[in-house]
């Protein structure tokens, strides 16, 4: 079903002038394929993350239903959507005016860029149209022979752990999967001698035929006797939903499902990333390009309403935008003006600071190379400076007890620069790791919370372990602290209770 | 065919209900909690049906944020009215956004009915309520065609052909051309309805607070509710008293305090006046209901009461409903008077006490379970 279609007519002319501008600009991406579609469609592409096809779940419906009556009610427009692909798509709001499409193409050749570039991005799937098709059609296949309600209430339970990713794994390359895999494979086969594994299969169903390989009783006991109380089961990792597909005593069908979302996971993993500094690259380039040279004089007005609309500041929140395209532009003006290193540092002189210039005019070079290299907190951490906080107004607040309401606490650089690197720690989640499977030898599942400073949601905590206990089918625990105390949450399918 | 979304949307849309129906209680006794979109769509806040995950808690972990202002500045809009600790939220999480659902009203009055298993009613007297409705029934020769009538404009077809002499019983093939086109067509028919009015009396004299006020505008919102769902079209109409009575509009019902005595005898007075000059009982279904704290001016009066009740209320009404909100003030006594005429399992009177906010939903199955 087509519910969006190709840009034609004057709409792919601007498609050609503006991405022409971008190649003179030195902007390096996948080719671009731009569709329109009505307010409808693009409601429900971003309900579902922005893809045509995904698994039956309520919570596309849910989002689908906030997002419509958003729109219905005026409170909030989608301009376009734009996923990371190769060939790269992106939807247009049939009903934007020319210069919000104008603005909106612009804006996505930037996104592009980054996703063809930044190096988070490098091992992603970029046919993932196609998986997430396919990944639809495996769970309604699923759903047919298991029944809708069982596999729906499964995937309830993994979406509930959806968040406990490593961030590592987004570097374990392909070919080192596909390395490991042979030797997987290779392992079966010498045990097992059935060679039936072909290697174009997905991730999802190639970690789910692990799975079953795993399950033959024979393994299993093979497997306990090689390593003791110091096999598998004990090794750390924070990959939980992989950990779940290898040791949880699940179906083949669940244990697909893992691996289904444990794939799309990590696929949308680099984006939450790098928000800060995909959306500052897309908003830096949506800038220049329409104000050097794809904006018409008539237009000034229209685009500058639109811009500030995007860039507003809100004193509850930092606007990735906003944070994202100043720092750029800041990195740009000091690199062109050689304001760093140990030179521009040690000086003293506020005056000749502020006026120092060496010509040495890399400023969009070094942009290019941070967009290749950096992550949202690498790049926070290296180029976020007391000057630039002072000019962007930034400030920490917190809640006074004594008024009931969050104030402004203090717009000391260190402070900040300290709340938003733990506010981007490990993309804003826990870090949860698996720390033993078989804890008091019990076959007992051990979470621990790596815990810096901020505790756990305790109501939260006791839901989420609830739905773990459902995949793994043995007490679960989950070590933190709470209220600077060492604690244990225990549930054990029954009752949740902390253990000091 | 519809987008798969819209299976999705079904589904959140079940959950959701199901949900509803679960904390019915609580939606009940917070009052307020739904409001009323338009004549027949509610919107329903809905906290935390998302997935839960582990994240952290302590929202007074603070944030950052980017404006001008002064260490000391408050960031959020304006100030908390209560000044309590723990009331203020602010910065992003997942999970904090809370989901307005709508609905429409004959879904939450379903709720309702499964939920406190209300029987259906079976109204009483002949249907006498006109109204205008069109089906489908007829066949017309133009139409839409969304509209069209295969089969008849094949037979239509055939029949021309037959007619014609075209047709080949070895070649049976039937091409309609364009007068054979028959649609669907509408007919206008009147149909007869029950019609229902509900007549509300409330004791606004001093002894009644804002909170029996509040319980009693929460209960008569689940009960309009609940009838509306039944009859197609009710009326509803507000008397209060304290030692007089008079009718008002829905918005005085409920925001009227006056002080002095009560003379519950005055707004039965007056409910049989209205009754008398607007709606013949063999044609409507009268619900009476009166809220009050139970005080009444004197046993004479009571005793007119129980007279007018008996003599004419009772006999035209479907049910008659007494609820009674408990007060610091009330002595309960005309409860008390009504459970030694009638007994507390009247066959046309139900009395209820309502004791707090929570005892409300408990109160609308004691007054609508009967089915009547």
């Amino acid at each position: 079903m087509n519910r969006s279609k190709p840009i034609t007519g004057d709409l792919l002319a601007l498609k050609n002038q503006i991405e022409g501008y971008a190649v003179e600009y030195g902007l390096d991406f996948f080719p671009q394929v731009f569709e329109v579609c009505d307010y409808d469609t693009i409601n429900i592409l971003a309900a579902q993350g922005g893809f045509p096809s995904r698994y039956p779940h309520w919570k596309f419906g849910m989002d689908y239903d906030q997002l419509s009556k958003g729109y219905t009610y005026g409170l909030q427009k989608i301009y376009e959507m734009v996923i990371n692909t190769d060939p790269c798509y992106a939807y247009l709001l049939q009903a934007n005016n020319w210069v919000d499409q104008k603005i909106v193409m612009a804006h996505v050749y930037g996104h592009n860029d980054f996703f063809k570039n930044n190096a988070w991005f490098a091992n992603t799937n970029r046919k993932m149209m196609d998986v997430m098709a396919n990944h639809g059609t495996k769970i309604r296949r699923y759903m047919d022979r298991y029944g809708a309600d069982a596999v729906e209430s499964f995937i309830d339970k993994v979406l509930s752990l959806e968040n406990l990713l490593d961030i590592n794994e987004l570097f374990e390359t392909s070919s080192l999967k596909r390395h490991r895999q042979e030797q997987v494979v290779q392992q079966r086969e010498e045990n097992e001698d059935d060679g039936y594994l072909i290697d174009d299969r997905s991730a999802a169903l190639k970690s789910f035929m692990r799975t079953k390989a795993r399950q033959t009783p024979k393994e299993d006991v093979k497997k306990e006797e090689d390593f003791g109380a110091e096999g598998p089961l004990a090794h750390r990792t924070r990959d939980i939903l992989g950990y779940l597909i290898s040791y949880a005593p699940i179906e083949e069908w669940q244990a697909d499902i893992l691996g289904i979302l444990r794939e799309e996971a990590y696929y949308f993993l680099p984006q939450r990333l790098t928000k800060i500094m995909n959306e500052g690259w897309a908003s830096y380039w949506h800038s220049t390009i329409m104000t050097r040279r794809a904006l018409d004089a008539s237009e000034i007005v229209d685009f500058a309403d639109k811009h500030a609309g995007v860039m507003y500041m809100s004193k509850q929140n930092i606007n990735p935008y906003k944070i994202g395209i100043e720092l750029m532009r800041d990195i740009e003006y000091r690199w062109d003006r050689g304001m760093f290193g140990k030179e521009y540092n040690d000086c003293t002189d506020m005056h000749e600071k502020h006026r120092w210039d060496t010509k040495l005019m890399q400023g969009r070079e070094k942009i290019f190379e941070v967009r290749k290299s950096h992550n949202d907190i690498s790049f926070i951490d290296e180029f976020l400076t007391p000057d630039f906080c002072e000019r962007q107004q930034l400030f920490t607040y917190k809640y006074n007890p004594r008024t009931g309401r969050f104030e402004i606490d203090t717009k000391d650089f260190l402070a900040i620069k300290q709340k938003l690197l733990s506010q981007l720690t490990n993309f804003g989640q826990p870090i949860i790791e698996v720390e033993d499977g078989n804890y008091m030898n019990r076959k007992e599942l051990l979470l621990g919370h790596v815990h810096y400073g901020v505790d756990l949601d305790v109501n939260f905590a006791n839901e989420t372990l609830r739905n773990l206990y459902a995949i793994w089918r043995r007490p679960v625990n989950l070590r933190t602290k709470y209220e600077d105390k060492e604690v244990v949450f225990h549930f054990d399918g029954k009752d949740f209770r902390p253990q000091h | 065919m519809d987008h798969p979304i819209k299976r999705d949307h079904a589904r959140f849309r079940k959950i959701v209900k199901g949900k509803i129906r679960e904390n019915l209680r609580k939606y009940v006794s917070q009052g307020n909690q739904i409001i009323p979109k338009g004549t027949d769509k509610f919107t329903v806040p809905m906290p935390t049906i998302d997935i839960p995950r582990f994240r952290f808690g302590d929202k007074s972990q603070g944030g950052l944020g980017q404006g001008q202002g002064q260490p000391g500045d408050p960031v959020d809009g304006q100030a908390d009215p209560n000044g309590q600790p723990g009331q203020g939220e602010a910065g992003e999480g997942e999970g904090d956004k809370e989901l307005d659902v709508e609905l429409s009203l004959d879904e939450l009055a379903r709720i309702l009915g499964e939920e406190l298993e209300l029987p259906n009613i079976e109204p009483k007297g002949k249907k006498s309520l006109q109204s205008v409705v069109d089906r489908y029934t007829n066949i017309g020769t133009t139409g839409p065609d969304s509209l069209r009538h295969l089969r008849r404009t094949y037979k239509q077809a055939l029949k021309r052909q037959i007619a014609m002499d075209s047709y080949d019983p070895e070649n049976p093939a039937v091409v309609p051309i364009r007068r054979d086109f028959r649609y669907r067509s509408s007919d206008t028919k009147v149909e007869l309805q029950n019609a229902a009015v509900v007549i509300y009396m409330m004791d606004v004299s001093g002894s009644m607070g804002d909170e029996q006020k509040e319980i009693v505008r929460t209960e008569s919102f689940w009960i309009n509710l609940w009838l509306k769902s039944q009859y197609k079209d009710i009326e509803v109409r507000y008397i209060i008293h304290d030692a007089t009575a008079k009718e008002v509009d829905e918005h005085t019902f409920f925001r009227t305090r006056e002080s002095g005595g009560t003379l519950i005898s005055s707004a039965y007075n007056l409910c049989k006046e209205i009754i008398e000059k607007d709606y013949n009982p063999n044609e409507w279904n009268i619900y009476p209901f009166h809220f009050s704290d139970g005080d009444n001016w004197s046993a004479d009066d009571t005793k007119l009461c129980l007279e007018l009740l008996d003599r004419v209320i009772l006999p035209v009404s479907n049910v008659f409903c007494y609820g009674q909100v408990e007060s610091r003030y009330g002595s309960g006594q005309f409860y008390k008077d009504l459970t030694t005429k009638y007994g507390t399992d009247g066959e046309k009177l139900i009395l209820s006490k309502i004791k707090n906010k929570e005892g409300i939903l408990d109160s609308i199955k004691e007054f609508l379970g009967k089915g009547k």
